[in-house]
């Protein structure tokens, strides 16, 4: 049986500060190495000093992964010699024998598809640098370095071997990912800011790792990639070994990085610059009440509460963006057809994350559109219009109705007018009416098209019928 | 004027109009300039300590509020950092490290209007007992200059009893504050872990290690730990002591008290005789002055020696491996090396010492060794530290002598590693413990020192003076000569 592990990073960028001194934990948009003190560079004599935010947000998360948490957490020196590395030790989480269970959180799960995906280890540590190399890094004569990420606040997530595909490896991490956002900690449509190592073993064989892996979509196809290579060697009865393997993101392959042989050293010891930090009941529960609702009890209750489509409360609840928004414009009436809007309308607008952030839609703008549309002020049409430019210019909805213009047409003669013209262009049409009441709605459209939307529909369609004689 | 005097001393001739702060500060340049061509106190003298002075004397004249030291000269070893200024730690690895912060300890000396008079000698990065390891050469015992002055802070030690400054801070990680205090007859103080701030200190095994006063007396030792001791913000380790007084209450005797003579110290095989005689003088000298000697024994003791050095190698091991030469050292061409060998060449510049102690460090904790070794080291530990609670649940002190031999002379002992490590035998339990221990000026024999130690339980430190400045108050010590 195939057996899949993942190893998962996630950076706390929603935090002000890194995991042990005050610089920023958002790291990007910084010019090279300008983002760095001397706690981060490890320059002799300096301290780590603990961000206790750090170790609450990444409690949430063990949390929310149905972690055991325990009443202290201890901070551990990984050693190992790296350029990206400023102290040339890591400072990072360790369960081991003689100090008990002392990372973040240990003995999760996850359900998905009701296949239950065990949590092993979840632990909190220190982001390395960034190396930037000239071209291919084994054929590389510049490597620089970047210090501005060491010491971002990260979470390794590491599950249990109970992935059987690279289908369900993607699963659950869209579903991580979507869990993590909605737990406020992290942005992990951030570039780097969730990253994943797969290991992988078929049947009879040897654990390989895969690392380097840029995006989850890599990731599934880096797993896929691996496990067919495996399958190949077993069936022509060649030992798989075990090792460390590059996913080499040019030509789609895992390629041999180092062999386990050499396995790595890291000496590990604790770091007594931090004391253990208690982890208090009383904190505990202080987190577990301002644990954000979880996205499938939000799904379910946008669908017994509201009556809001299973797939379009899926859609909702599984987006942190779209649920603000959505709670936030909701006013208990309007629920369904706020999320309605949303889903049909709003997602396309923003579907990109500069577009979310350029974004000036307020949530009280959807539950006016809406407001408008029920109280006849506005045609869905022009409704979804005025969406797309308030989402442009941010403009109150009255202001955008008068400026482009959008309100309804419903001065009688006008419509009158509007209407001829349309029955006398269409003649086909007004024959097989006759017979075919259904093609009243295409004449409609016809007069939506020419009022660009603005036509009172009510009204259009008791002229329209009255003019063909349809009672 | 007498340089010889104590910091309170100091103080009361300021406050009295005896001497200027500036005429204080010219006659201790003086002397250095006399003297430590000889001693090899100092790696570096501060070129602004007579303009200091001059302004510490204005703000005396003028009645402004002055800070307690009064512009008296303190030295400092040369493993804390001033920013601006270099930090060698006595090493060619950080000849030219100019860190950008200063050290929590000076910082507070330096708001309490000290004048930081220079930075003192000290073996490679404190890994050492005689500062013969000092990258820079070793500092002389002024009781007679063909001996040792103890390490790692000999430097220290040195400027001390050689009245070359009023007293000194250094860093104690297995008794380098203490052994050096012993082997020059000054008072050396090493607080409970976490007493005192170790920002800015370039750590060497930072889970034992601790800042401490070097001084003339008892009472200066109090004096410079009200100072220096408290909660720091740039250190996570450090205790909050509610601004406690080490000075109020000093001589209120140790009447009554119980001490443990901790057989282990008295009895080994590395003690000397002359040693051995002063401890058993300093016994009786205690219960002469009220308090209840009695032997205790604590089993740990004989495995500390190897335990210690097990954990400080582990620790220098991850703490000295980022001079890697990548971030900031020395001019180096990088060109044709991959990264493991230009890790190796850029580490030339470390001594023999700290290489030894950095190998045994990579070696000790390693996945196929650690079990054996390191683990082991860390059962010695906690095993020691319950055994110490529960003794101290009995007794107020436990005495040894700071060192089982007297000072030794240049390359006596260096050949022999393990011998060598072996004088630490008395001084690493209250590191590995994190347990206060002050070393006390006792005898000149064959005109050379001798301390004896106390230790106490943890944040005794108050208890602790006043035992020792019981003890110093019984004792009469000829004057250094030099």
């Amino acid at each position: 049986m195939t057996k899949i592990g993942l190893e998962i990073h996630c950076q706390l960028t929603k935090l002000e500060s890194k995991l042990f001194c005050p610089c920023k934990a958002d790291y990007r948009e910084f010019e090279p190495n300008t983002n760095v003190c001397p706690i981060c560079l490890g320059i002799p004599g300096s301290l780590p000093l603990l961000n206790k935010k750090a170790v609450e947000k990444a409690t949430l998360i063990a949390m929310a992964l149905d972690c055991k948490t325990p009443e202290k957490i201890a901070f551990f020196r990984k050693s190992y010699f790296y350029p990206d590395l400023p102290k040339n030790f890591q400072i990072t989480q360790l369960n081991a024998d003689g100090y008990g269970n002392r990372s973040i959180g240990w003995g999760g799960k996850v359900t998905i598809d009701n296949k239950e995906i065990r949590i092993r280890r979840i632990q909190l540590e220190e982001d390395p640098g960034r190396l930037i190399y000239e071209g291919a890094t084994e054929r590389t004569k510049i490597t620089l370095v970047d210090y501005n990420r060491a010491g971002t606040p990260l979470v390794e997530i590491v599950t249990e071997p109970d992935f059987e595909n690279p289908h369900q490896v993607r699963n659950f991490l869209n579903i991580l990912s979507d869990l993590i956002e909605n737990l406020g900690v992290s942005d992990p449509g951030l570039d780097g800011a969730m990253r994943a190592d797969a290991n992988v073993s078929i049947e009879g064989g040897s654990k390989v790792e895969i690392k380097n892996i840029g995006s989850f979509h890599d990731l599934e196809k880096a797993v896929h990639f691996e496990i067919t290579r495996q399958q190949s060697l077993a069936e022509r009865e060649i030992e798989i070994m075990q090792e460390t393997r590059h996913w080499d993101d040019k030509r789609k392959i895992t390629v041999s990085a180092r062999t386990k042989e050499e396995e790595e050293e890291y000496r590990y010891h604790l770091e007594a610059d931090i004391p253990w930090v208690n982890i208090s009941n009383n904190v505990k529960n202080q987190l577990q009440i301002q644990m954000p609702e979880n996205i499938s009890s939000k799904k379910e209750r946008y669908v017994s509460k509201y009556n809001i489509a299973p797939q379009v409360a899926d859609i909702l609840a599984s987006d942190k963006y779209f649920s603000d928004l959505f709670e936030n414009a909701n006013n208990e009436t309007d629920a369904k057809d706020i999320a309605n809007m949303i889903t049909t309308d709003l997602m396309g607008l923003v579907d990109t994350r500069e577009k979310r952030e350029q974004s000036k839609l307020e949530p009280k703008h959807l539950a006016d559109l809406i407001e408008c549309i029920k109280l006849n002020k506005i045609t869905r049409t022009s409704a979804k219009l005025a969406l797309e430019k308030i989402v442009k210019t941010g403009k109150a909805l009255p202001q955008i109705i008068e400026e482009f213009d959008l309100g309804h047409v419903s001065d009688k003669s006008t419509l009158e007018g509007i209407i001829g013209e349309v029955l006398k262009q269409e003649t086909k049409a007004v024959e097989e009416s006759k017979q075919n009441p259904e093609i009243l709605n295409y004449l409609v459209g016809k007069v939506m098209q020419k009022t660009q939307g603005k036509a009172d529909p009510e009204l259009t369609l008791a002229i329209l019928k009255k003019n063909l004689g349809i009672d | 004027m007498d340089l010889s005097i104590s910091a309170l001393n100091y103080q009361r001739g300021i406050k009295n109009g005896d001497f200027t702060v500036e005429e204080f500060i010219s006659k201790s340049l003086e002397r250095i300039k006399l003297v430590d061509k000889n001693l090899h106190a100092f790696l570096k003298l501060n070129d602004l300590a007579l303009e200091k002075a001059k302004e510490v004397d204005r703000k005396i004249k003028s009645n402004q509020n002055v800070g307690k030291c009064f512009g008296m000269p303190i030295s400092v070893k040369d493993n804390m950092c001033i920013a601006g200024s270099r930090t060698t730690c006595a090493s060619k690895a950080l000849e030219n490290f100019i860190a950008p912060y200063t050290a929590t300890a000076v910082g507070r000396l330096d708001s309490e209007d000290a004048i930081i008079i220079g930075k003192t000698n000290l073996d490679e990065f404190a890994m050492g007992l005689s500062t013969e390891y000092s990258a820079f050469g070793p500092s002389k015992n002024p009781w007679n200059l063909d001996y040792v002055p103890g390490g790692s802070s000999g430097g220290s030690a040195v400027s001390v009893s050689a009245n070359e400054c009023i007293a000194s801070l250094g860093s104690d990680t297995g008794g380098s504050i203490r052994n050096p205090a012993s082997f020059c007859s000054v008072v050396g103080l090493k607080p409970t872990y976490g007493l005192v701030s170790r920002f800015g200190l370039i750590s060497y095994a930072n889970s034992i290690e601790q800042i401490g006063p070097i001084t003339k007396t008892v009472e200066d030792s109090a004096f410079l730990l009200n100072i220096i001791s408290g909660k720091d913000s740039s250190d996570n380790t450090t205790i909050d002591n509610k601004n406690q007084d080490y000075l109020k209450d000093i001589d209120a005797g140790i009447e009554g008290k119980k001490i443990g003579i901790i057989s282990e110290m008295t009895n080994s095989e590395g003690l000397s005789d002359e040693v051995l005689n002063s401890t058993n003088e300093a016994i009786k000298t205690f219960e002469r002055i009220g308090a209840n000697c009695e032997e205790v024994s604590l089993q740990m003791v004989p495995y500390t020696v190897a335990a210690y050095y097990t954990i400080t190698s582990t620790e220098a091991g991850s703490n000295l491996a980022r001079y890697d030469n990548i971030r900031y050292g020395y001019e180096f061409d990088s060109e044709g090396f991959e990264f493991n060998s230009y890790i190796s060449q850029a580490r030339n510049k470390l001594g023999p010492e700290v290489a030894r102690r950095m190998i045994l460090g990579g070696f000790v904790p390693s996945a196929g060794h650690a079990g054996k070794y390191f683990l082991k080291a860390l059962k010695v530990k906690s095993k020691l530290t319950s055994e110490i609670e529960r003794i101290f649940e009995k007794f107020d002190f436990l005495i040894s002598p700071t060192v089982p031999i007297q000072p030794f002379k240049f390359g006596e002992k260096i050949q022999d590693p393990v011998s060598f490590m072996l004088i630490d035998f008395n001084t690493v339990t209250a590191n590995l413990t994190g347990k206060p221990a002050i070393s006390v000026p006792y005898k000149i024999v064959n005109g050379l020192p001798i301390g004896m130690q106390i230790m106490a339980n943890s944040l005794n430190e108050n208890s602790l003076l006043q035992a020792a400045y019981a003890l110093e108050k019984t004792v009469e010590l000829p004057e250094v000569p030099i």
